[in-house]
């Protein structure tokens, strides 16, 4: 008992219910995972609904992916990507104790999160400008289905393409948002010092966050975007 | 962590360039008429990239914690339940 009792005296990080930090790092981790289970199951239900009606109303839908910009999507599929590492590098300077690189990707992080939700703002707006959002002011006439050259998509079909496109595409960037509160967080601790290779359980569960909000994006990218492509 | 750290530095970046070929073969892939395999094709591909983001990123592989792990696999288990359930419904029914 006195060797735990000196342990947590020394560490300022480890809270009284737990016995040493790793158990205390193994049960974020659990709630972490946990949390990302119910997400799994929260965007599940929206999978879902996309795969019902992409059955259904495939060559409608085939249409409406095409208006879509792939290389925009592309794009912002490859800043992801290059948040992911960033987030990873920083999860890696923090356990090596390195305040500078963990500062620096946590940064660079940041910058790429916000160049993800720009390049989503672009796209809306030429939603908008289209008139492909739901609502009354949408219009989807004259769209042909994609290899059927005499035939027109249906827009109420088409309709429920953008309205799931917007749903699931918004519930992501509303993911980001939250996510970038998370790092801009972890930034302000880490140019505390905060973080030491002792004690960094904050920033490797917010990087399980904001790579679990990747995974996300990597099916979206081909389930809205790549649905009848080929000419 | 790994005792190497110069080790996961360069598994970091080949990942990382791993994720963005499978990119861009996704992309190029969708610009091919495969019929029905298209989907099949885009899937695999967004599995795959997802499947490197979670052993490697995540440091789901390696992971000392077997309750993290039950928790992963109960999760994709339940997802499953409610895709196929579902779809077993509205593929057997006539789509009006």
């Amino acid at each position: 008992m006195p060797d735990s009792q000196l342990t947590a005296a020394h560490n300022p990080a480890l809270l009284h219910h737990f016995a040493e930090p790793q158990q205390q790092r193994d049960a974020a981790s659990l709630g972490t995972w946990v949390f990302l289970g119910t997400e799994i199951m929260f965007f599940g239900g929206l999978f879902c609904t996309y795969l019902v009606y992409r059955r259904g109303y495939f060559g409608d839908w085939g249409a409406a992916s095409k208006t879509l910009d792939v290389t925009l999507g592309a794009t912002n599929t490859a800043v992801l990507i290059c948040s992911s590492l960033t987030v990873v590098l920083a999860v890696w300077a923090a356990q090596t104790g390195r305040r500078r690189l963990l500062i620096g990707n946590l940064l660079a992080t940041l910058v790429l999160g916000t160049a993800f939700l720009g390049i989503k703002g672009i796209e809306y707006k030429e939603k908008f400008e289209k008139h492909h959002v739901p609502g009354a002011s949408f219009q989807f006439n004259n769209v042909m289905i994609p290899g059927h050259p005499d035939q027109y998509a249906n827009p109420s079909h088409a309709e429920i393409f953008f309205a799931l496109y917007f749903v699931m595409t918004g519930l992501h960037a509303l993911h980001m948002i939250v996510g970038i509160g998370i790092f801009i967080w972890l930034t302000v601790m880490a140019w505390k010092g905060r973080f030491t290779p002792e004690y960094n359980t904050p920033v490797e569960m917010g990087g399980l966050y904001w790579h679990f909000v990747d995974i996300i994006w990597i099916y979206l990218f081909p389930l809205l975007y790549l649905i009848d492509r080929h000419p | 962590m790994s005792a190497h750290p110069s080790s996961s530095l360069k598994l970091y970046f080949g990942i990382w360039i791993t994720l963005l070929a499978c990119t861009g073969l996704t992309v190029w892939a969708a610009s091919l008429d495969l019929g029905r395999f298209n989907a099949a094709v885009a899937l695999t591909i967004a599995t795959f990239k997802a499947i490197l983001v979670a052993l490697f990123f995540m440091h789901l592989k390696g992971a000392s914690e077997k309750l993290s792990k039950l928790v992963v696999v109960a999760s994709l288990f339940f997802l499953l339940i409610l895709l196929a359930l579902s779809m077993s419904d509205y593929a057997t029914r006539t789509w009006t």
